[in-house]
């Protein structure tokens, strides 16, 4: 058995305790706003917020989630700059890496509020998008980062 | 309630008999189709939308959505001639049926070929004038005024006297309105039609609720994972599961066609369980496959006449004529459509007759009867849900069905509600790859430089062949899809020779965004700007003079130049290139500037596209379609190669099949030209330009033409060293 929140609710979840948190989250959870891309770490769509920091859920056991607060796209609210950026600088385009961009773009602001391009690369490097939304994906946290720094963040 | 329901179907019945004799058709759906008992609303005049009492439209797509934004597009076809509100519409994908066939490309439901814009533009904007003058009619008749005095805007009829109605209180009343019998869609003047609007589809996908064929959910669902063939076409020769079925929450492992399936309560435990199976593989004939030695192949082949796709002129005198030639190779890899979200496909199935299928599918027809010959069924009993697509690039659009078929033969044997998924590495060892190609071209020159002679041999399997499309787009042995985009050159050269070779080998083959013209615009814009240079000529002015019949070629080239600033001075070490290339209806031109490194490093800072498409819906998503294609194009440039080492793909996940990142991003300038042609497609024209325009670019900053792709460091370094020699 292993405890954890899972935004802002405690979960217990009876799962073999290798098995990657993507997983119990996805399937286990049923939160599949979290997606599966890569299983290696090497495309991001998994991303999530373990402890503030953006992390790829398919790389962690869930064992290693045991008393963790982790926050999915499913608990960042609507009203949040970046989603409200995603939306005013219409970024997606099939979607299915866009969670995990927006989970790593929260996490980036809170860090940077003000992030540099040079910034926004290394931050976001690890989300692969195949549809190629980059630049507005760019241009949205940016857009967020002005709206974040009138009062806009929570 | 049941009232409204029963008036609404009563409704239905009668606008069917009042359309039977096919007035319109393509329009309506069959009595007793999913859509047409769900349209449980007062007023569903057609297949493509319906209105509910309290005003809200809801348009029926049937075009799947994989990002392309047709979700967005097609809607605003209908609404422009409906005059809805738009800010309360709602988008459903569409059952399958025959309403929902391709308006030009036969009895199939099908999203692709950049077709979505221009093939449904009549019929959509018919659907919405049909439902406007419905509600016209019914508002005028409650009022007892004449139908003329009356006017539809914004989700509302006024008669001009200050009375109004809207449609969710008109619904009731439309739907016994007689159907009228032409109606005359908008020539212009358009109010929705060309202005900037955002996707209807973002918020659920900013939110995390939009499904995904992945993500359905049922009770009782099970996962699977598929142990496949290590060399394509292998198949089992025997297995065991023992190990396999004491890893928890394993429940069954079956032999399928295409290999053998392990069914669990999740994906976890499903691969777990793949990873303790052993299966015994009699690897067949394709396992000496080696990419070298392919291509070894390929190249001894384009030195023989293949058969003849294009002559114009006197291609044989031409050459003896001509004062100089240029002849050269080039190479493109067998490329992975990488969707980001992998394939799979969810089967209901539990014996007896019906079958429900959750997926994302471009090609619902074809994939539906597919599980109807599987399991025995016929092809109504089969019902297709379209989910949303984690991206499609062809992939999704299989005439030979292969993921959706296993999934159905690993139901059929389960009997119990599955979902097979492919891992990453599973869907890029899958094949259905961008065929690997090889072409010889030759120009002839005259004395004065003159382009004179056009010869072009090229080698690469046919996607076609041994499809149901055989027959329409194979012609006298030529896929149209092997030469398109090279044997229609749009150069004015007297003498031109296209010849190819379709070598039959055991890798599957598929369309990849932009299909042939993934590869031809690369070889025809790379030697174009090898002749431009074997002559002295600025590439931009000599495709401009070659082009001077050809008035959008030539006005999208001119706009990318000039936004580009083509001729004005560059950093040191820069470089620029452009291409321009049609495809799909439409006329696509790109500049990129480009620097290295010493070492051979590349950065692409800039790349700068026009686009003629024709008449516009939403330049909001062409100008996305536009940087999404160019992304595309330039992972191919960069990165992408599947390559054979005993007949087993070297590749298998994002570290070994690299696509392009935030940190490469370039800056990309989109422009449209003002054109009032018909629509041209948007999803896949941005692409072929892109490599031959990144390409010409570096041979402008080093002086290093790279004739194959993917550019890498090691070869660009090479060369520079070399040419310094």
């Amino acid at each position: 058995m292993i405890t954890f929140t899972v935004n802002g609710t405690r979960r217990t979840v009876e799962v073999p305790a290798d098995t990657p948190l993507l997983w119990v989250i996805r399937d286990a959870l049923g939160l599949t706003g979290t997606k599966y891309g890569c299983g290696e770490g090497v495309c991001g769509a998994c991303t999530v917020l373990i402890d503030g920091k953006a992390v790829q859920s398919c790389q962690v056991k869930v064992s290693e989630a045991q008393g963790k607060k982790i926050v999915t796209i499913e608990g960042i609210p609507a009203t949040h700059p970046v989603k409200q950026a995603w939306l005013a600088d219409d970024v997606p385009q099939c979607g299915w890496c866009q969670p995990g961009q927006i989970v790593s773009a929260v996490a980036l602001l809170n860090e940077k509020p003000r992030p540099s391009d040079a910034d926004i690369d290394d931050a976001m490097a690890v989300n692969i998008c195949r549809c190629g939304t980059y630049q507005r994906i760019r241009r949205a946290i940016h857009t967020a980062a002005e709206t974040a720094g009138k009062g806009g963040m929570k | 309630m049941s009232e409204i329901v029963n008036l609404s179907r009563r409704a239905f019945l009668k606008t069917s008999a009042l359309v039977g004799g096919g007035l319109l058709l393509g329009f309506y759906l069959p009595f007793g189709e999913p859509a047409a008992e769900a349209a449980r609303a007062p007023f569903a005049p057609n297949a493509f939308l319906r209105i509910g009492p309290d005003g809200r439209v809801t348009f029926i797509i049937h075009k799947a959505e994989m990002g392309q934004g047709v979700y967005t597009s097609l809607p605003m076809l209908i609404a422009e001639e409906l005059e809805c509100d738009w800010r309360h519409v709602s988008v459903e994908p569409s059952p399958v049926a025959p309403v929902y066939n391709h308006t030009a490309f036969g009895a199939i439901m099908v999203t692709g070929g950049s077709s979505s814009v221009w093939s449904e533009w009549d019929r959509l904007s018919k659907a919405g004038a049909v439902a406007r003058t419905m509600l016209v009619a019914a508002a005028a008749k409650k009022w007892g005024v004449d139908p003329a005095g009356c006017r539809a805007e914004n989700g509302r009829v006024s008669d001009g006297k200050g009375r109004s109605l809207t449609y969710g209180e008109l619904a009731p009343l439309a739907a016994k309105m007689q159907v009228p019998k032409d109606v005359k869609p908008k020539e212009g003047n358009y109010r929705l039609l060309g202005t900037p609007q955002l996707r209807l589809d973002s918020p659920a996908k900013v939110n995390g609720t939009a499904e995904f064929g992945l993500d359905v959910r049922m009770p009782g669902l099970l996962t699977a994972v598929v142990a496949r063939p290590p060399v394509f076409g292998a198949t089992v020769k025997s297995f065991d599961a023992v190990k396999t079925l004491k890893v928890p929450n394993v429940k069954k492992v079956v032999q399928v066609p295409s290999g053998v399936a392990v069914v669990a309560t999740g994906l976890w435990s499903a691969k777990k369980g793949r990873d303790a199976l052993t299966v015994t593989w009699d690897e067949g004939k394709w396992a000496h496959l080696d990419t070298p030695e392919m291509l070894k192949e390929y190249a001894q082949m384009a030195g023989t006449p293949g058969l003849i796709a294009r002559k114009d002129g006197n291609p044989e005198q031409a050459r003896s004529a001509a004062a100089k030639t240029i002849t050269a190779d080039y190479h493109l890899p067998y490329l992975a459509h990488a969707t980001m979200e992998p394939l799979n496909c969810t089967v209901d199935y539990r014996g007896g007759e019906s079958c429900i299928i959750r997926v994302g599918s471009q090609m619902q027809t074809g994939d539906r009867n597919a599980a109807a010959r599987i399991l025995g069924l016929k092809p109504e009993q089969v019902k297709l849900h379209t989910t949303f697509l984690g991206g499609g690039f062809g992939r999704r659009a299989n005439p030979r069905s292969d993921f959706v078929a296993e999934a159905v033969e690993v139901a059929k044997r389960v009997r119990k509600p599955v979902k097979v998924v492919w891992t990453r590495e599973d869907d890029m060892r899958g094949g259905y790859y961008r065929p690997m190609w090889y072409d010889r071209l030759t120009a002839g020159l005259d004395d004065k430089g003159n382009l004179t002679g056009w010869w072009h041999t090229i080698v690469g399997q046919s996607i076609i062949a041994g499809t149901p499309f055989e027959g329409a787009m194979v012609k006298n042995g030529i896929d149209h899809t092997s030469v398109e985009g090279g044997a229609d050159i749009p150069y004015a050269i007297p003498n031109i020779m296209v010849d190819l070779h379709s070598p039959q080998l055991g890798v599957p083959v598929l369309w990849w965004r932009s299909v042939g013209h993934s590869h031809t615009a690369f070889v025809v814009e790379s030697f174009l700007d090898e002749a431009a240079h074997a002559t002295g000529k600025d590439p931009f002015e000599l495709r401009r003079a070659l082009l001077a019949d050809k008035p959008r070629h030539k006005g999208v080239l001119e706009l990318a130049a000039e936004k580009a600033g083509w001729g004005k001075p560059l950093p040191a070490g820069h470089g620029r290139g452009i291409a321009v290339h049609d495809s799909f209806g439409s006329f696509v031109a790109q500049v990129a500037e480009v620097s290295t490194t010493p070492a051979g490093e590349i950065k692409v800072h800039r790349v700068v596209c026009a686009i003629d498409c024709g008449r516009i819906v939403n330049p909001l998503t062409i100008a996305a379609q536009m940087e999404s294609a160019i992304v595309f194009g330039l992972s191919a440039a960069l990165h992408g190669s599947i390559t054979l080492k005993n007949g087993r793909v070297e590749q298998g996940n994002y570290d070994t099949y690299p696509v392009l990142r935030m940190n490469e991003m370039p800056t990309i300038e989109v422009h449209i030209a003002p054109s009032t042609e018909k629509p041209g497609g948007v999803g896949e024209p941005g692409v072929p330009p892109t490599a031959p325009a990144v390409t010409n670019a570096l041979f402008a900053a080093t002086g290093v033409r790279l004739r194959s792709l993917p550019i890498t460091k090691d070869a660009l370094r090479d060369e520079m060293i070399r040419m310094k020699g």
